[in-house]
């Protein structure tokens, strides 16, 4: 199968301009183009046609917030390279088909250790597309560390420069999750941002003011809404009340990560995010390492984890420790807990995520000339298969 | 002429459907024969191409040596505009069917030189050897393609102003706009419709009925283009009971009585040659 072979897949809905349609799909060198150009200006047909039986086409999900799974984590892992590998490899029977590998708060030595070798890289039958890392911690609010180790938490008391004494570098970085509270916090976002870097704000105590200031600095994006921020008050609605604030929503849009793993976040929240921003909504699975593996119980790193019921917990307790829900199982448990659209839910996992990224213009969608990652679904939003650049690359 | 008559829009394209079916496969084209079809767009034919299209996928027609050469298109329209007629025949037709794209002629209202866009289109449909069967539609003041009323009766492709009339109709295609909609189009002239050796013009609906009786009725006209088939040899006029309202009664009758002297020709077992002298 040659790169630039012609694919038109036909008898299928594609999610395109918010609605599914009845539509041909056209793809080549890795791209979605149009079939007008193809038709009318190259007078050639296409090489393969494929029959999809009627099933859903739509953007592959794009996970922007994922700690590691199938028995990987990636804040501490001896073999980062194989365990990136398998992770973005595992991925692709999620539909995810591009993904930041979240790191959270971590001694400097992992930092320096373990950034270098989380390349952003192209996807395919090896795995799914790293767009970059994002670093969750340790620019924190200690008293909203959630599982974060308490120990490694700073402070930015030297701005910028404190970030480059942690990290080392930031050559792979796609996004930081930092508490805007802190001291020097507007700076620090103004430079990441003028870096290309998205800045989400969370774990935080912050109040709607700090919230405001560090969108107005350039911050764009919310971690995991309601989890590890203050809750909603309504003479202060703190970072929640970023979703309706008027002084930043005026001339851009403020996405938020939101969990939709039916434990996390509870189904009414999911419905009031849902309904006062639905534009800013990105899905996140937040998953750490028990995600993907069986029931039972699992020894990661010097954790032992008790998965039961779907849920992780800390062996021999009723403490939840982390998500372990899939993309797709996110997405069908926010589509049935809101009544939102099909077309919906499908977006917040791909458009809206790409959006948050500013990277629209090559993922997150099926128009033409972005790049030909998508996913096969039945009617009931259960995947059939996972496509990267044009090519199968997992199948049900 | 011959006048068919049947129930509902629906039927109208069914029959359509059928006849170009059987006109195609009774022609036995091949690699040195090819069947070339005039082609229009719009709501009319819609059914049709959708009908066209189940028999292709059942098997029963194919369009591989088939040509088509489309009857118009707006000028300076983006082709990607979902008014375009370009769009419309890609997305309605002729991705779902086996056609070679190089076969597919569209005229091209972006052409640096419409002129010569024009006179070319003329070219390649007489070195396709004509056309064999010409499809058409017509709007409610009669016009065919988009000879508007008074365009010359022997007109070749050419650019063409559209009437007040006609802009105000496509405006709801447009966003009810009138100041969207193009003011200028390329269309093939009734004199290129009349050097085709057979016409079939559909009509459907009430509000195309008055046209249908300028069309038969009353003498041709260059105020109402579609009259002019009259003096074609081979014209076929399809409509629905809805159009014949303008119609003389006498006219109906006579020709629903010869409804089964009509249907012989889209049946598969007489070739169309053999019936095209029963009237």
């Amino acid at each position: 199968m040659s790169s630039s072979e012609l694919i038109q897949f036909i008898n299928c809905k594609i999610l395109r301009n918010h609605t599914l349609t009845e539509e041909h799909l056209w793809v080549r060198n890795g791209k979605i183009i149009n079939p007008e150009d193809v038709f009318f200006d190259e007078k050639i047909k296409a090489d393969t046609v494929i029959d999809c039986n009627g099933c859903i086409i739509a953007p592959g999900f794009i996970d922007i917030q994922i700690n590691g799974g199938f028995g990987v984590d990636f804040s501490n892992c001896d073999n980062i390279d194989s365990g990136l590998g398998r992770v973005a490899k595992s991925l692709l029977s999620s539909g995810v088909t591009s993904f930041c590998p979240t790191i959270v708060t971590s001694p400097n030595d992992v930092y320096k250790h373990v950034l270098p070798q989380i390349k952003k890289s192209q996807g395919g039958l090896h795995g799914a597309t790293v767009l970059g890392i994002h670093l969750e911690g340790p620019f924190i609010n200690i008293n909203k560390k959630g599982a974060h180790p308490p120990k490694f938490i700073k402070d930015l008391d030297e701005g910028f420069q404190s970030l480059v004494q942690t990290y080392s570098t930031l050559e792979n970085v796609s996004i930081i999750t930092l508490a805007p509270e802190l001291k020097h916090a507007n700076e620090v976002i103004s430079k990441l941002t003028s870096l290309g870097i998205t800045v989400s704000v969370g774990h935080s105590m912050a109040s709607l003011k700090d919230g405001e200031s560090a969108i107005s600095s350039g911050a764009t994006l919310i971690t995991h809404l309601f989890n590890a921020m203050l809750p909603f008050h309504h003479r202060d609605p703190g970072l929640v009340g970023l979703l309706a604030s008027h002084n930043t929503l005026v001339d851009k849009i403020v996405y938020f990560g939101i969990i939709s793993d039916g434990i996390h976040t509870h189904p009414a929240a999911l419905r009031i995010a849902y309904r006062i921003h639905p534009d800013g909504l990105v899905l996140v699975t937040d998953a750490v390492s028990a995600m993907g593996l069986e029931e039972g119980r699992h020894n990661i790193g010097q954790l032992s984890v008790e998965i039961k019921n779907g849920m992780a917990l800390v062996a021999g307790t009723n403490t939840l420790c982390g998500s372990i829900a899939t993309m797709d199982t996110c997405v069908k448990i926010f589509l049935q807990s809101t009544g939102c659209s099909i077309e919906y839910a499908l977006e917040a996992a791909s458009l809206h995520p790409a959006e948050a990224l500013g990277i629209v213009h090559k993922k997150g969608t099926l128009n033409f000339g972005v790049d030909a990652d998508f996913i096969f679904l039945d009617s009931d939003l259960s995947l059939l298969s996972t496509w990267i650049a044009g090519k199968c690359v997992y199948k049900k | 002429m011959r006048l068919v008559i049947l129930e509902s829009a629906d039927s109208v394209a069914e029959w359509a459907a059928k006849y170009v079916m059987k006109r195609i496969n009774d022609f036995q084209c091949g690699p040195d024969k090819y069947f070339v079809l005039g082609l229009p767009t719009g709501s009319t034919p819609y059914g049709m191409y959708q009908k066209l299209i189940e028999y292709h996928k059942a098997g029963r027609v194919s369009f591989k040596y088939v040509k088509t050469f489309n009857m118009d298109e707006y000028v300076n329209l983006p082709r990607d505009h979902p008014e375009s007629y370009h769009y419309y025949m890609l997305h309605n037709f002729f991705k779902h069917i086996d056609i070679d794209p190089k076969n597919a002629h569209v005229l091209d209202g972006n052409a640096p030189d419409l002129v010569e866009e024009c006179s070319n289109y003329e070219k390649e449909i007489a070195r396709a050897g004509g056309i064999d069967l010409f499809v058409g539609g017509i709007g409610p003041d009669g016009h065919i393609a988009f000879n508007e009323p008074g365009s010359s009766l022997v007109s070749r492709t050419r650019v063409k102003t559209l009437a007040q009339d006609t802009l105000e109709a496509n405006a709801r295609f447009f966003g009810n706009d009138i100041n969207k909609v193009p003011h200028q189009a390329l269309t093939v002239g009734v004199g290129t419709v009349m050097d085709s050796k057979e016409v079939m013009i559909l009509i459907t609906g009430g509000h195309k009925a008055f046209a249908l009786y300028k069309a038969i009725e009353e003498g041709v006209s260059h105020m109402w283009t579609v009259s002019a088939f009259q003096q074609h040899p081979h014209t076929l006029f399809i409509c629905d009971e809805d159009a014949t309202l303008e119609l003389k009664v006498k006219t109906v009758k006579y020709f629903k009585a010869l409804s089964a002297v009509h249907h012989k020709l889209i049946e598969d077992t007489t070739p169309i040659n053999r019936s095209r002298s029963i009237h």
